[in-house]
């Protein structure tokens, strides 16, 4: 019998895409025990970060309750073995950020940008190498753009250093063949494929099945699905399920679905969930972030958010254009002002 | 009226050829010579074509030009730090669209005035042109704990000046939030769109006043009256909304002031949407408007008002 082949790196982003649904709250209690039980757990890479990555606590985003850098030196004192990786959008985070995440244990960065703007991101492939660092690229809101047009895309970043490149369904928008497509696509340019996945079409661990199965090495995922939107593939789903595809992987099932059941399920504020909002937003394809600050702006205001979200989509907001969502919902109140039709 | 100043403008990009076409319709300025490194470049061509002195010897034309008076620099960082110790030594005042800031950083409607004197002046970014009169504006009113600027541009009107050095955009950009607008901590964060027709420039400003210290219908008057002064020298900015909203920040639970402010291009060679590009353009031909007032034999005090 042949050895089984070795699993795709499961990259846990719990105490990073979860910041969104935790509001940028976490604390160094919280992120002890998550890393502690992700680490004994055999996860390999664990996230973290505020959100919308290094220097992310603004109100465009959220404040972060606590200092992310002091929760991404308490990740680096917790783990054992897995290696903490950091997120960092050019334009939000700087050389500068990433220098200090580093000096504080963080041996990965997840470089990201918007799926057609990679070249802002010369600067921060150089800033990690130069810091010895693992530089991962990440193309945010991918169902925008075809996959031949990706793949242009993941070549610059490859041609700045990039170890690996991921294909980032930030809206949740893909279904399993536009996974399949564009980890085939990215394939020409990179051996190291990533995937991560949103689950507002409930597509969260098909996507990423198909992503494996057209050849993607490393995917990501999230204790109980927390994180943006209708959150992200569960990590305790995908342990399970690489287990049952055949595949060797470091990753105990049992263990990740006791961490997620008695670590994370106490803290979390409500259970992601593809509900009438997160539909909209994998419908509409915009950034499952924008989840909570549509509705609370849609309450201040008498505005279904979906109605929001929708327009969002219209207007091709990308990521990290949460102001757009004041403009959305002031101009939609002032409409329906105008024409004196109840707004919600 | 008096005999036109002679400025130059250096670099015969999009932004320096945006620059010639504004200054060519003021009265008090004459372009002596428009200078670029690339024999080649397009930007020449087209200003030759127009009647303008063109030169492809650079900063060295400008140099042995002894009547130029004002050079606007419109190259980048890097080469404006090799040129500002020798313009300044033979005498000329750069207006420096760069991101070097060599010079104090100067906002047109914010402290133009203090700084009309000065060998050389920076106009920090689009974005800071575009949000720190409001910063200034709000400060005024309420003192301003923290400011912070989302600027959100088309992908097509960001160069790859821009996208090589996004980090300065935002280290720049914060800095003179606190120096030029006031506000004791600033934060700046840029974000580009693909959107096909694109957008126009937008820029969202987030303010926490001081503890106690806001009073809503005088923030509102002195947007308004700010957005106003701004507006007579970038035709197309326009403040959209004023939002106040409370929110939870590291100061508490405390009400927020939001901006919603948008620029749209005067088209004078640039697209419409590229309002980034124009509300540098634009401030740069207000500020050299007034440093030939400065120059001019027949100057004004330096406290009068340039008539716009």
């Amino acid at each position: 019998m042949s050895p089984k082949p070795k699993a795709p790196l499961v990259c846990d982003t719990t105490l990073r895409d979860g910041s969104h649904p935790m509001r940028h709250t976490y604390t160094a209690e919280q992120v002890e025990a998550v890393v502690r039980a992700l680490d004994r757990a055999g996860v390999e890479m664990i996230e973290v970060a505020h959100g919308d990555g290094l220097g992310g606590s603004s109100l465009q985003y959220g404040m972060s309750a606590v200092d992310e850098l002091d929760l991404i030196a308490r990740a680096a004192e917790t783990a054992e073995r897995a290696r903490i990786a950091v997120l960092l959008i050019p334009g939000i985070g700087t050389r500068v950020t990433l220098k200090a995440a580093a000096e504080r244990g963080a041996r990965a960065v997840r470089i990201a940008t918007h799926c057609t703007e990679a070249d802002v991101s010369e600067q921060h492939f150089a800033a990690a190498k130069a810091l010895g660092m693992e530089a991962i690229g990440f193309l945010m809101m991918s169902h925008m753009l075809e996959p031949a047009a990706l793949a242009e895309q993941a070549g610059l970043m490859a041609g700045f250093g990039a170890d690996a490149i991921y294909i980032v369904d930030s809206a949740g928008a893909l279904v399993p063949a536009g996974a399949r497509e564009r980890v085939a696509a990215l394939r020409d340019v990179t051996g190291d494929v990533g995937f991560h996945a949103h689950n507002n079409l409930g597509l969260a661990i098909g996507n990423t099945v198909a992503a494996i199965e057209a050849g993607a090495a490393r995917v990501d995922g999230c204790l109980r699905g927390l994180g943006a939107g209708a959150g992200n593939a569960a990590t305790e789903l995908l342990a399970a399920t690489l287990d049952r595809m055949g595949y060797d992987t470091p990753l105990d099932t049992f263990a990740l679905s006791d961490a997620a059941e008695h670590v994370v399920l106490p803290f979390m504020p409500f259970q992601p969930f593809p509900d009438r909002e997160s539909l909209a937003i994998g419908y509409a394809g915009v950034y499952s972030t924008f989840l909570l600050h549509a509705k609370r702006h849609g309450e201040r205001l008498g505005l279904d958010p979906r109605d929001i979200l929708v327009e969002l989509g219209n207007r091709k907001a990308v990521a990290g254009q949460e102001d757009w969502i004041v403009d959305v919902a002031e101009d939609l109140a002032r409409a329906a002002a105008a024409t004196g039709a109840p707004s919600a | 009226m008096s005999t036109p100043v002679k400025v130059a403008i250096l670099g015969t990009g999009n932004i320096g050829t945006d620059l010639l076409m504004k200054l060519r319709a003021v009265d008090e300025i004459e372009v002596a010579l428009f200078a670029g490194i690339d024999p080649a470049s397009a930007g020449l061509a087209r200003a030759a074509q127009l009647g303008v002195p063109v030169s492809h010897a650079g900063l060295e034309a400008i140099l042995a030009d002894d009547e130029v008076r004002i050079v606007f620099d419109a190259t980048s960082a890097y080469a404006h730090r090799e040129a500002a110790p020798r313009l300044q030594a033979a005498g000329k005042v750069a207006v420096d669209l760069t991101p070097a800031a060599v010079g104090p950083l100067v906002v047109p409607a914010v402290n133009l005035e203090e700084h009309a004197a000065a060998p050389n002046v920076n106009l920090i970014t689009c974005g800071g042109q575009a949000t720190i009169p409001i910063v200034a504006a709000i400060n005024d009113a309420a003192p301003l704990a923290y400011a912070e600027m989302v600027s959100t541009i088309a992908s097509l009107s960001a160069g790859p000046g821009t996208r090589k050095n996004i980090d300065e955009f935002t280290f720049t950009t914060a800095r003179a939030i606190e120096r030029v607008g006031g506000a004791q901590e600033g934060k700046a964060i840029m974000v580009l769109n693909p959107a096909d027709p694109p957008i126009l420039m937008r820029n969202t400003l987030y303010a926490v006043p001081a503890a106690g210290t806001l009073d809503e219908a005088a923030v509102r008057a002195s947007i308004d009256a700010r957005v106003a002064e701004v507006a007579a020298y970038v035709p197309g900015y326009r403040c959209k909304s004023v939002v106040v909203d409370e929110q939870d920040t590291r100061w508490g639970r405390v009400p927020v002031v939001i901006a919603l402010l948008e620029v749209e291009g005067a088209g004078d060679f640039l697209p419409a949407y590229a309002g980034n590009l124009d509300i540098m353009t634009a401030a740069a031909c207000r500020i050299g408007r007034r440093i030939a007032a400065e120059l001019s034999p027949a100057a004004p005090s330096p406290t009068t008002e340039v008539p716009a």
